[in-house]
């Protein structure tokens, strides 16, 4: 089956520039396309009648590496629940519709080029201590520390976080509440991450706080944009951890 | 071109104990007046990184995404191996070497490819350290399931995501050192030439992907873990960034380039839809632990699955190999998919797939378990082909997947250059010619978390510390060299794209050098190279400039690559008159198309020295077996 769309895209030259939104006619698609193939496609097009294509970050197209992300009719990575834009295919779309498609804003993401974005401060929020402080070759036999199965299950699902951004993209505040509270968790539940957990906490909120993040107002819309579905429970557990270690933290 | 292995003397399980016996020492307070650049921040480059600056290393990383945490690894989803033991079904350092060895069809080195299995069971304890939330029995102990090539459970995975986890473990490692100032991060950037100063690597020149400017970065040695070369065959599992360049660049500057036509195709990809197709979809090998492989008994057969009865089924890979059945290593798994189609048993539109089916396990396990283990891999199937893999079957075909040739090293992981050290997939060292599922993760990490941080220091002991300079005039060279290519890209505003052109050069790859080879097929892509290449140089069309983010002039620099690399791909693949491991040589098999090895020929390693002007050099490193004896690998 094929489809026609309109694309209004952001173009933007570069991170000072002014930007605005260009319309382009997609001219007949297959709907077994993915999205981002269809971008492919209209760089194609655009690069052969000399002008510059759109620029867009992508990289493994199976949704794992966290690149890709545009936000497509107002929602981070598209209309389909728990997919990156990478995963998208056209056939959820129909023919005629109108595809706005932006780059993921927030105060702390500096827009690049077209849809591409700097997200460093989320890296900048691990830095600050998501991470179990263990050097190469100091690891003690791996079945000495047990876990029970329920929460190395709870670990695995908060660590799934792919970094994406679409959280920070989709909050009104842009927060990076979803983002931080998922590494927090995965370290809190897993007894390895016990000895640094208070400092953690502390620490990786600090940074989220220095880095222009907003704060979480309980909208949830960075659960529903999570392409990994993480649960906004772990943001009631970064609140708990949070808390916990206001009062557990012997900093002065 | 001098090839030394410099494999320790002695009985296999002492050579690394006594490698690191003897190996010298450099103090703490000399590290830091030491740099190390590692390009590339995948399994291998990250978990060196992390570990040279846990010792005291300065420490640059590079990497063309716009995190390290990027890296392709991060798409691994079956598992790790790692010869523990602890399902108590007879597993060993021993075993695991063999499995390994036999799987690579013999042809990797003994003693590289045991010391893997040695350090196998130190990267799960350092992982579980790292707080690496890998699957738990309800005991809370680490649960396992098998692979191809193997008849125990030695598998650690973390869901369908392990590569994922395991990467972000090591990547929680590299920042925590950014953090304490010992290493210092490069994101988006290229590496676009090798230094080479005096006869040793001694620094690189990267492209700043966002603004364009070459930067020169001196250090004294340069590890490459850039991943390997899937992607010369345009449509491959690896992702859009992965490329050849830093290894070919390399090569050029005087690495020995090894076994470049080993190229491993993987059985369990989401079969090609369309021409516009940007890459191919890999459903993880652990899927083969339950679903059956099947295609129609009679050729032709459109029928629905669903409405062909078992007895008109052929469940091929069972019968053929009773004793592995569905989880034979992935050549066997992807040359009888091939064969299959080929003879018109073929599924879907485009007869080119075979089924792999789950309503076995469903009934014998239930759903919920089933689920468990591979929820998220059909999803990932239902997203990209809007079909559900739990009411009818998935289809599959091979594709290209992994690549086991790259750089030459000897057992210290140093490339021909001096200085110069390639881990991971950017090497050629343990897997032979063909990898075993879930063997990519575990080299990658042995590699960088245990072998290089060791051998480094025993190279940096004996080189002049001496402050490395970005004056100097090799890199003054190295850079406008780089400049003048950029340049030139862009100056020929002819009018074909440069995916247009890396198109043609996969299908012909894909063609003539991919699942089988002949001699009359290699013969013409062996021809065809060089024209396109020329074609490539008078009628490419790169929009925009050099000075900012531009992602067609990235991708036409890497194809200006890959059309270089095609030529020794394929030049290595008519050498090796032989079919090995997943290099399958139509021209040497059986009368039941069984491969034939030929160990009086053909057990080395084929080493390619570039030449200026010339055709390529062919050195060998003769393989020995002294604890295995190579026999026919047989997995009936």
């Amino acid at each position: 089956m094929t489809i026609n769309l309109t694309l209004r895209i952001w173009r933007q030259p570069g991170p000072d520039a002014p930007g605005a939104f260009r319309t382009y006619q997609s001219g007949p698609l297959s709907t077994d396309l993915s999205f981002l193939e269809m971008l492919d496609l209209l760089n194609e097009r655009l690069s052969l009648a000399g002008e510059e294509p759109v620029a867009f970050d992508h990289d493994c197209g199976e949704g794992i590496c966290g690149t890709c992300g545009a936000v497509v009719n107002g929602r981070p990575h598209g209309p389909v629940e728990r997919t990156t834009l990478c995963q998208l295919h056209l056939r959820h779309f129909n023919d005629g519709d109108t595809l706005i498609i932006e780059p993921f804003r927030a105060r702390a993401f500096r827009i690049e080029k077209d849809l591409v974005v700097d997200r460093s401060a989320l890296e900048r929020i691990i830095q600050a201590g998501g991470y179990v402080s263990v050097n190469t070759g100091s690891a003690p036999e791996a079945n000495t520390i047990p876990v029970p199965q329920p929460t190395a299950e709870a670990a695995m699902s908060s660590a799934e976080c792919i970094g994406c951004g679409a959280c920070v993209a989709a909050c009104p505040n842009g927060a990076a509440m979803l983002f931080t509270g998922a590494k927090v968790s995965q370290l809190a539940l897993l007894p390895q991450g016990q000895p640094e957990r208070t400092r953690r906490a502390l620490d990786m909120l600090r940074a989220m706080d220095g880095l222009g993040f907003g704060n979480c107002g309980n909208e949830r819309e960075c659960e529903a944009a999570c392409p990994k579905s993480i649960s906004i429970r772990n943001i009631a557990r970064l609140n708990r951890e949070f808390l916990r270690a206001s009062f557990f933290s012997e900093e002065e | 071109m001098q090839l030394d292995a410099k494999i320790p003397a002695g009985p296999l399980a002492d050579k690394w104990p006594s490698y690191l016996r003897d190996s010298r020492l450099i103090s703490p307070a000399n590290r830091r007046q030491l740099t190390v650049i590692v390009v590339g921040s995948g399994l291998a480059g990250a978990s060196a990184a992390a570990t040279l600056a846990e010792q005291g290393y300065q420490v640059k990383n590079f990497c063309l995404q716009d995190s390290p945490r990027r890296g392709h690894s991060i798409a691994a989803q079956g598992g790790i191996n790692g010869a523990k033991n602890y399902q108590n079904d007879g597993d060993s350092v021993f075993r695991l070497f063999q499995d390994t060895l036999k799987g690579g069809d013999f042809r990797a080195r003994e003693a590289n490819v045991y010391r893997l299995a040695e350090l196998s069971g130190r990267i799960i304890d350092q992982a579980v350290a790292q707080g690496v939330p890998f699957a738990r029995d309800y005991g809370g102990q680490l649960a396992n399931r098998s692979f191809g090539g193997a008849q125990v459970s030695r598998t650690f995975y973390a869901r369908g995501q392990t590569g994922q986890q395991l990467l972000l473990g090591a990547y929680g490692a590299l920042l925590r050192q950014v953090k304490g100032g010992r290493v210092e991060l490069y994101p988006r950037r290229e590496m676009v030439e090798l230094v080479v100063v005096e006869g040793q690597a001694r620094g690189i020149i990267t492209r700043n992907l966002l603004t364009g400017a070459l930067e020169r970065h001196a250090a004294q040695a340069v590890v490459l873990a850039t991943g390997g070369y899937s992607n010369v065959y345009c449509l491959s599992t690896n992702a859009a960034s992965s490329n050849a360049s830093a290894i070919w660049r390399a090569h050029r500057q005087g690495a020995g380039f090894a076994n470049p036509c080993f190229v491993q195709i993987h059985p369990t990809c989401i079969p090609v839809h369309g021409e516009h197709q940007a890459k191919l979809t890999l459903m993880s090998e652990s899927l083969r632990n339950d679903g059956r492989v099947w295609v129609p008994l009679n050729p032709g057969d459109r029928r629905p699955p669903g409405e062909i009865p078992e007895t008109e089924r052929d469940y091929y890979l069972e019968h053929q190999y009773p004793a592995f059945g569905n989880l034979v290593p992935r050549d066997v798994a992807s040359r009888s998919a091939k064969a299959q189609c080929d003879r018109g048993h073929g599924v879907g539109n485009t007869g080119r797939a075979v089924y792999l089916d789950f309503a076995e396990p469903l009934r014998r396990d239930g759903l919920a378990t089933v689920r468990s283990k591979y929820g998220n891999l059909f999803e990932m199937y239902q997203r990209i082909t809007g079909q559900n893999p739990l009411a009818e079957p998935m289809q599959i075909y091979p594709a290209v997947h992994y690549t086991m040739g790259g750089l030459w090293v000897d057992y210290q992981l140093m490339t021909t250059l001096p200085g110069l050290f390639a881990l991971g997939e950017a090497n050629f060292s343990d897997h032979g010619a063909n990898r075993l599922g879930a063997s990519g993760l575990m080299q990658g990490l042995a590699d960088g978390y245990f072998i290089l941080p060791a051998t480094m220091g025993n190279y940096l002991a004996g080189v002049a510390a001496g402050a490395t300079d970005p004056d100097a005039p090799e890199f003054a060279q190295a850079e406008a060299n780089a400049a003048e290519r950029t340049r030139r890209l862009l100056a020929i505003r002819g009018r074909r794209t440069s995916t247009d052109f890396h198109r043609e050069l996969g299908h012909l790859l894909w063609d003539h050098c991919g699942l089988s080879r002949h001699r009359v097929g290699l013969e013409i892509a062996r021809q065809r190279i060089p024209e396109i290449r020329a074609e490539f140089w008078q009628n490419l069309l790169v929009p925009g400039s050099g000075s900012d983010l531009n992602q067609a002039l990235e991708r036409a620099g890497r194809v200006a690559d890959y059309l270089e690399f095609a030529e020794l791909l394929v030049a290595d693949a008519l050498a090796r008159e032989e079919s090995c491991g997943c290099h399958l040589r139509e021209e040497h098999q059986s009368g039941e198309h069984e491969p034939l090895r030929d160990d009086t020929n053909f057990a080395h390693v084929a080493v390619w020295e570039h030449r200026k002007d010339q055709a390529p050099l062919l050195h060998r490193e003769a393989l020995t077996f002294e604890n295995v004896q190579p026999g026919r690998r047989d997995y009936r």
